[in-house]
């Protein structure tokens, strides 16, 4: 049976160079091959996000008079209804958890060198999409929490010369958060960003396939040991998925996710309002900026400060010359924990601070 | 040769200006699509924000000026103030502070004094202040003109 299904694809298939293929993947075996996981960890929480995504997209109706009634009728009312919130907010943290470390380990291992550019900024657009995500999907239970966020989130926006106010009116869909706002970011959540993100996710994957595993910097081709991609590698991702999928599980009946109050444009932002633990680090410096610097406003300043940072961190497999030459350069070591210390320290402020 | 190269450059002008030309009618209409229709609002200059005897002194209320939160404020002293509640950095709804006796922003540790002035964190501006007018039993609140 199986055999006659196998010859029956290789007729009109191609079937050998793919199976030639997948044995020819090759993963450098040394100190750094624990970072090898978190790129699949992060493809592996993804495909949980739009499990689970879909499934609450049965319950959920938009609007500001029926999001969050939806959401808690979905909570207190339908079976495992809790349980699935739950795992899409858990696993939504963890997925950007995993793409930071993803990220990180990436960035100083060097990975991103010659010829892997592409690599690095197809990554880099799909972590942007992450946390665009992560600030869409935040809206969409119409709580208190978010509510609030979501003001400030696109004030911030709006802060952008020039062109803030066009993007402020266009996020909001009108000039305060609205019903309007809801309707728009669910557009993006469910509909635009994961189509998108899809489309980059195959373009990066597809790179990783056609150029292979990066190999440490500086190594000798004939000293290096390797582990074949399939099946070794892939069990071992298998193991660690299902390591993940626990501790989801864990996080997810034993920490529910709560849905808060509901928002209302007529009551104060409560005390302790915070934005997600990955928005921290900027909120946090945006907190502890003046109101004004050099004559602008302080947001201005702080926003157009972390775009040109952004934007430089992006462009970087294009300014490390050393690594394109075989070796790490020391300076971007040190901006790189710079960086990693910055992000910590500041998110610690910012759960601390009153 | 000449001849023929100025009759490409043309046709290629031609051609990119066409294509231009279709792009634009193309993001036009959705780049105007995506811009929400303002919708004219009755213009709201002076509301019934309480009555005389709902607050107690060093009390506040948060009141509907059209569709924007006002913040009236009853000072220790008696006096009443009347301000938009929306924070001049990033958007929070503030809120009066019995225990400091001034106004607090949540989001971002912002404070203004009763005049509405900003006066620590990170707000750049004062609070736009509103009249108040004891007619009767109610407190009306207006737009300063």
């Amino acid at each position: 049976m199986k055999e006659s299904i196998l010859s029956w694809l290789k007729n009109r298939y191609p079937v050998d160079s793919v199976t030639e293929f997948a044995q020819k993947k090759k993963v450098p075996l040394f100190q750094g091959t624990i970072w090898y996981y978190f790129g699949g960890i992060t493809l592996f929480l993804f495909l949980i996000q739009v499990a689970t995504g879909i499934l609450l997209l049965f319950y959920y109706r938009t609007g500001a008079d029926q999001a969050y009634e939806s959401v808690k009728f979905l909570m207190t009312k339908v079976h495992f209804g809790w349980l699935i919130r739950s795992i899409h907010s858990w696993a939504a943290n963890l997925m950007v958890l995993s793409a930071f470390i993803h990220m990180f380990s990436v960035f100083f291992t060097r990975a991103y060198r010659k010829p892997r550019e592409l690599t690095w900024i197809t990554g880099m657009v799909l972590f942007l999409l992450a946390m665009a995500f992560g600030f869409s999907g935040y809206l969409l239970p119409w709580n208190e929490l978010a509510f609030f966020a979501t003001k400030v989130g696109t004030d911030i926006v709006g802060a952008v010369p020039f062109v803030g106010d066009f993007l402020l009116t266009l996020l909001r869909g009108g000039s305060d958060v609205t019903g309007a706002t809801l309707s728009r970011f669910f557009g993006f959540h469910v509909a635009l960003f994961p189509g998108i993100f899809t489309l980059f996710l195959v373009i990066h994957l597809a790179f990783v396939q056609v150029q292979g595993m990066s190999k440490p910097i500086g190594a000798k081709e004939e000293e290096l040991k390797t582990m074949p991609f399939f099946p070794n590698f892939v069990l071992r991702d298998l193991l660690i998925w299902l390591i993940v999928l626990n501790v989801l599980a864990i996080l997810a009946v034993f920490f529910p996710w709560e849905l808060g109050a509901k928002a209302d444009p007529f009551v104060p932002a409560p005390a302790g309002i915070r934005p997600e633990w990955y928005f921290m680090f900027m909120f946090q410096t945006l907190k502890m900026l003046p109101a004004h610097i050099a004559g602008l406003e302080g947001e201005t300043v702080g926003v157009m400060a972390f775009a040109i940072a952004g934007i430089f961190w992006i462009l970087i497999p294009f300014f490390d010359r050393s690594s394109q030459r075989g070796h790490k350069s020391k300076l971007l070591t040190y901006i790189g924990i710079i960086v990693v210390i910055f992000i910590l320290v500041m998110t610690i402020l910012g759960y601390t601070l009153s | 040769m000449s001849q023929d190269f100025k009759r490409r450059t043309i046709v290629n002008w031609l051609l990119g200006g066409g294509v231009i030309a279709w792009l634009s009618a193309i993001f036009f209409p959705v780049l105007k699509y995506l811009q929400p229709p303002s919708i004219p609002e009755a213009v709201v200059s002076s509301v019934k924000a309480a009555t005389v005897n709902e607050l107690a002194n060093n009390s506040s209320k948060i009141f509907k000026f059209g569709n924007k939160p006002g913040l009236l404020i009853k000072t220790p002293a008696g006096e009443w103030r009347a301000f938009t509640a929306i924070c001049t950095h990033l958007d929070c709804i503030v809120q009066y502070r019995d225990d400091l006796e001034h106004i607090w922003c949540a989001c971002h540790n912002g404070h203004y004094d009763l005049q509405g002035r900003n006066i620590s964190g990170p707000p750049p501006r004062p609070l736009e202040e509103y009249d108040v007018n004891i007619q009767g039993k109610d407190v009306y609140v207006s737009k300063r003109t």
